[in-house]
């Protein structure tokens, strides 16, 4: 099957930016993630489907190590990002996250204004060296997120006060103002309506010129739409890891096919 | 199917959509068969009969696009549901094409049963209609079985009818050289031929839709030809 969309939205690239073999995820007792393999490329949006519970966000997060921050969990495996093991315990997850950012399903942004929302990241980094720097940081952050035009006249308002669309494309841009190579959106769009998924899509689609985008996805048709590769996840495997084309036109395994048709698998 | 959709009426849209598929294939596989009997016997009320049916043929082929087009709208179907859809528009394409060819045979025979009838043609017309009709209900049943086997055995036979095709065009040329009275029997026979061996190929077509519905390939290897009339000069006849 030929992706009709590969004319202007081809994978340019088969860069490995993430490595993960062997992954094994225990929440307490629960085996959540199973012995999982999976290579994210760089430049290329990667959507993670299944239902409910099967460790597709669990996997996310163990990609910027944000599992560590609950007590029960326990990551086994190695994972890799640009080839230097991010469990090391060298690493500074804080760190980690600059280079990995992250978009998580409700927008949260700060209790602070627009303008501070999206200078927090580069500020505690150290990415500016003056206010000039931070300025064209912000606005370049905002204007990469889309939505630069809706905000600039107000960048000393909170961020709260903005639509739920507007505080997630926030996010993101509080998100890309770290310059991170990679993207992982946990369901960045279940909360928005039609015209902001579309916006957020647009912009994933945007990004991906950048860096890799790693999105969770409750949504098929919007892992098909944004994605150029989908992996699927089931009680803790994963099942099927190939081109989306591939994986929504004529899926390998029977339970990836039971899950996208809408059967009970 | 494998399974059940979660949401139900998804599967009674598809399931309806699909028994109208076989209703459609009973309807041309009748109107082959008539027509072919209409010929041989002469019958005028039988080919006027199958002329009328295949209004019903295209009626059912428009429905059916509708409803694809509805379903794609309103459900977004995927993997095998998707395959369902796209080969089932093809098929209803394909079928609707033989159900003209018919339909034109229907038409040649009221004017061949004004001329003198050409010894032994009718009966080799006759055959030929029935391998088709056979193929044609074949892959009807491969398509309800999801039978990629039987798919391509259909497509195989395909091979049959174009020799059949081919000593008969030999036949045509021999009479008409013959006798040029018999040239209006013959080139109206003759484009009855061709029309049953395109509907050969028409239903080669559908095993193929059968086959990519099933195994999610297109079969890339080229199907059997024997039809090698492109070639004939009358020197060779």
């Amino acid at each position: 099957m030929n992706d009709m969309r590969r004319v202007e939205r081809a994978v340019e690239t088969n860069d490995l930016k993430i490595t993960a073999r062997n992954v094994q995820v225990h929440y307490g007792d629960t085996h959540a993630i199973k012995d999982v393999d999976v290579d994210i490329l760089d430049k290329t949006v990667t959507a993670f489907i299944g239902p409910s519970g099967c460790g597709k966000s669990t996997f996310l997060r163990t990609l910027n190590r944000m599992n560590d921050t609950i007590d029960i969990c326990r990551v086994q495996g190695q994972i890799h990002l640009d080839g230097e093991d991010i469990y090391d315990p060298k690493v500074d997850p804080v760190q980690l996250r600059a280079k990995v950012g992250m978009v998580f399903q409700k927008p949260n942004p700060f209790p602070k204004s627009i303008y501070d929302n999206v200078a927090y990241g580069p500020r505690i980094h150290g990415l500016a060296r003056n206010k000039a720097d931070l300025d064209e940081i912000v606005e370049k952050s905002l204007r990469r997120a889309a939505i630069w035009d809706e905000v600039k006249d107000r960048l000393d308002a909170p961020g709260t006060g903005l639509s739920g669309g507007q505080q997630q494309r926030l996010c993101i841009a509080r998100a890309v103002a770290t310059e991170p190579e990679v993207l992982l959106m946990d369901e960045p769009c279940s909360a928005l309506d039609p015209i902001a998924t579309a916006q957020v899509e647009e912009l994933i689609d945007e990004l991906r010129s950048r860096f890799s985008v790693v999105i969770v996805t409750h949504s098929m048709q919007q892992a098909a739409r944004v994605s150029q590769r989908t992996a699927f996840f089931h009680l803790g495997n994963l099942v099927e890891f190939g081109d989306t084309s591939q994986i929504f036109t004529n899926p390998k395994d029977p339970r990836t096919e039971s899950y996208i048709t809408g059967r009970i698998g | 199917m494998i399974k059940e959709h979660i949401v139900k009426s998804f599967d009674r849209d598809l399931e309806s959509i699909q028994a109208k598929i076989l209703k459609m294939g009973g309807l041309v596989e009748a109107a082959i068969a008539n027509a072919a009997k209409a010929l041989e016997t002469r019958d005028l009320e039988l080919a006027e009969e199958v002329r009328r049916n295949d209004k019903l043929i295209d009626a059912l082929e428009d429905e059916i696009n509708e409803d694809c087009a509805t379903l794609l709208a309103l459900r977004q179907p995927i993997a095998g549901d998707l395959r369902t859809i796209l080969s089932v528009m093809k098929i209803a394409g394909n079928l609707e094409r033989v159900g003209d060819y018919a339909k034109n045979l229907a038409k040649r025979t009221s004017i061949l049963v004004q001329v003198t009838p050409i010894e032994g043609t009718a009966g080799a017309i006759r055959r030929m209609a029935r391998e088709v009709e056979l193929m044609l209900k074949d892959v009807l049943d491969a398509y309800i079985h999801r039978d990629a086997a039987l798919a391509q055995d259909v497509r195989n036979r395909d091979e049959d009818v174009d020799q059949m095709y081919n000593a008969l065009f030999r036949k045509f040329l021999t009479f008409m050289m013959e006798d040029p009275r018999n040239i209006t029997a013959c080139m109206h026979l003759h484009f009855i031929a061709k029309n049953i061996e395109r509907a050969g190929d028409n239903t080669t077509s559908i095993a193929e839709q059968v086959i990519y519905l099933v195994t999610g390939e297109t079969p890339e290897d080229s199907r059997p030809k024997a039809d090698t009339t492109s070639y004939e000069s009358k020197g060779e006849a």
